[in-house]
């Protein structure tokens, strides 16, 4: 039994796939600049194409992670949402303030804070937004006919990320407080809260396509969000180790955050046991691709690659390179962004009626994004060795290394064409797809 | 074998214990007492700059304190690395300053603003970094030995 208010759900995740495309012609701008060929200096600096493309990267995740939560709240609580009309307001508000905040970064207004570019007036924007988000999501749970510990583990991670916004609102006259502040919204969120987002949506999409029993699931959903914060909080500290702050975090930071790949492990053996167990062979191909790939990516993006740097006797040579670079983009990747892409592969055919679940261009999306991302990935890697080696230990000038990477970035921009090729290919089957019914709502 | 309930006591049970370490551990580090940063030579002229730095997103290519941007170099101890002068004629550069090609905007920064930018950077060239700063950029003094023996 599906409910009618689900589609609000798919203009979010319409919204994520226009915001996903400006994001990846923002990285261009950036790859080509990097290897000489920076044009647009003059319109679109560096620093500029960087805010657009991570900040668009948070807001596509967060505007798919809102599509997730209005699409799995009502059949997990079994109503309609209380408000479809609240939703669409939401979302058109989300959408104006993420504008407003991207075309000011073409021109200088922002808060040069990575990651938290937004400037504070438009931050009291997203507040109001994200409470009207909460005000919905937590009303249907309430008024629901049950309250499912899927549920409660997506909304609790969606609370818990609205709250952890707020340390990043505060003003401090120190540089060295304000980055530790600052991690509590970053870390906190990719290596905490957003977790349980991923968990939720993980659970839900491996109870319905294993038909495995929601017990068993949910209890290992429990213990996957134990891990993650019984490591990711005090984990915080390995941002702490070298922003000028107590040595305590040494080893505070580097014994629990060691421990984080622990939770992305539990993860990645949870959804493929999971899947072998599962008796139920549901058609929709894809949504099992992107979900076990998203399990497995977020293990090896997240969980291995985090901790290849996050010894402090590591950390000290790769803090602030393009290692770290090389680890945000396959983490975000793996965890977040195919854990997005999974959700609406499997919600798509269930809103709009069309089953194109087992369609080659579906197929062609899921590896060509990923190989090519892959590719990127590694490219970065070598590039960030490399710059770790003559920069930090042969103590050669920036730019004197930067010109003996340049060779990587080349070999970087060829992969991510293949990744844009994916994507555009995931786009196009999004496309094809066409609008959500009723009547495909009430059929499935 | 585990019980529902069970994995349920183990999340919230380690979600509180964690969080409540992780209070107690970030008021310890920021007790003055525990001040690496030297808090008190905070002028007015290193709030300024700061403010500079982050009305122009300079972290969007460069890394202070190692967090970033990755196209332009670390800054933590530019002070030390070009001096006074040379970061003061970057900052008030009409035209984009490129020494390798690549270009950084330009600022045409006031007199004033560029004092507020060198007492910023002056501020954190001071900060004990937990042996960082010796690693991250080639330090004008760990560099001059080894021309030296060259
Ligand atoms: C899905 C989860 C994760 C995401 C999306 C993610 C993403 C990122 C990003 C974007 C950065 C750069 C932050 C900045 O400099 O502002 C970063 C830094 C870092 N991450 Fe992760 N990460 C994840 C999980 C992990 C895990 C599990 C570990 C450890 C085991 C880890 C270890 C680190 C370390 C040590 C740094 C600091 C690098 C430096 O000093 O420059 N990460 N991460
Ligand atoms: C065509 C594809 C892409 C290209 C060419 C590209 C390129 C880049 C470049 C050049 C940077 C700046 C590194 C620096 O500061 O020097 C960057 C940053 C970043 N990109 Fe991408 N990117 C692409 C796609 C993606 C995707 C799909 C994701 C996420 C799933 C992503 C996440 C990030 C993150 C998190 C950062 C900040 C990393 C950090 O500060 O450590 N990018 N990207
Ligand atoms: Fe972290």
């Amino acid at each position: 039994m599906k409910y009618k208010s689900q589609k609000v759900a798919y203009w979010f995740f319409a919204l994520c796939m226009l915001l996903f495309a400006l994001q990846i012609v923002y990285g261009f701008i950036m790859g080509f600049a990097r290897i000489g060929m920076d044009g647009l200096h003059e319109f679109i600096p560096f620093n500029t194409a960087r805010a657009v493309h991570t900040n668009l990267l948070v807001v596509w995740l967060l505007t798919g992670f809102m599509g997730a939560a209005y699409y799995i709240i009502p059949e997990e609580a079994q109503r309609e949402l209380v408000s479809v009309k609240w939703a669409y307001i939401q979302l058109i508000s989300l959408a104006l303030v993420g504008v407003v905040a991207i075309v000011g970064y073409h021109f200088n207004h922002w808060e040069g804070r990575k990651f938290l570019e937004i400037p504070r007036e438009l931050d009291y924007l997203v507040v109001a937004n994200v409470l009207l988000f909460l005000g919905i999501i937590l009303a249907t749970l309430y008024k629901g006919k049950r309250r499912t510990t899927t549920a409660l583990v997506l909304t609790m991670g969606l609370v818990f990320a609205a709250l952890l916004y707020l340390p990043g609102m505060i003003w401090f006259d120190s540089q060295v407080t304000d980055s530790f502040f600052r991690w509590w919204v970053v870390h906190l969120w990719v290596e905490g809260v957003w977790e349980l987002i991923m968990g939720g949506i993980l659970a839900f999409l491996l109870i319905k396509i294993t038909g495995i029993d929601r017990e068993i699931i949910e209890k290992w959903l429990y213990v996957i969000v134990g891990l993650t914060f019984l490591s990711g909080i005090l984990g915080t500290g390995h941002h702490y180790y070298y922003i000028g702050v107590n040595k305590i975090w040494l080893i505070v930071g580097g014994v629990f955050s060691a421990l984080e790949p622990l939770a992305f492990l539990a993860m990645a053996l949870f959804a493929v046991y999971m899947y072998r167990k599962g008796g139920r062979n549901h058609p929709n191909k894809l949504a099992l691709f992107w979900t076990i790939g998203a399990a497995i990516v977020s293990f090896i993006g997240a969980g291995l690659l985090g901790f290849a740097h996050t010894l402090p006797q590591t950390n000290i040579y790769t803090h602030g390179t393009l290692v770290t670079a090389m680890h945000g983009h396959y983490a975000f990747w793996g965890a977040y962004a195919m854990i997005v892409l999974a959700i609406i592969s499997y919600s798509l055919p269930n809103m709009t009626g069309r089953k194109r679940y087992d369609h080659v261009n579906g197929h062609m999306a899921f590896w060509f994004s990923n190989i090519g991302i892959l590719g990127m990935v590694v490219a970065m890697g070598v590039a960030g060795v490399v710059q770790v080696y003559l920069e930090r230990r042969l103590k050669m000038d920036f730019m004197v290394a930067q010109e003996e990477v340049k060779i990587h970035f080349v070999v970087m921009l060829l992969c991510a064409a293949l990744f844009t090729l994916g994507i555009a290919m995931y786009i196009y089957e999004f496309i094809k797809h066409g609008k959500p019914t009723d009547e495909a709502l009430e059929e499935t | 074998m585990l019980s529902k309930s069970q994995a349920r006591s183990f999340f919230l049970g380690g979600t509180v214990v964690t969080f409540m370490i992780f209070i107690g551990l970030t008021i310890y580090s920021m007790a003055p007492s525990n001040d690496q940063s030297n808090h008190e030579n905070i002028t007015e002229g290193v709030i300024r700059g700061k403010h500079l730095w982050e009305t122009n997103n300079c972290m969007g290519c460069h890394t202070l304190l190692g967090e970033g941007g990755y196209y332009a170099p670390e800054l933590t101890k530019v002070i030390d690395r070009k001096g006074e002068g040379m970061i003061r004629a970057i900052l008030q550069s009409p035209v984009p300053w490129q020494p390798n090609g690549r270009k950084m905007v330009a600022y045409g920064m006031s007199d004033a603003d560029a004092d507020a930018m060198i007492e910023f950077f002056k501020w954190i060239g001071e900060i004990d970094l937990n042996g960082f700063d010796r690693v991250v950029s080639p330090l004008a003094k760990d560099r001059v030995p080894r021309q030296e023996e060259d």
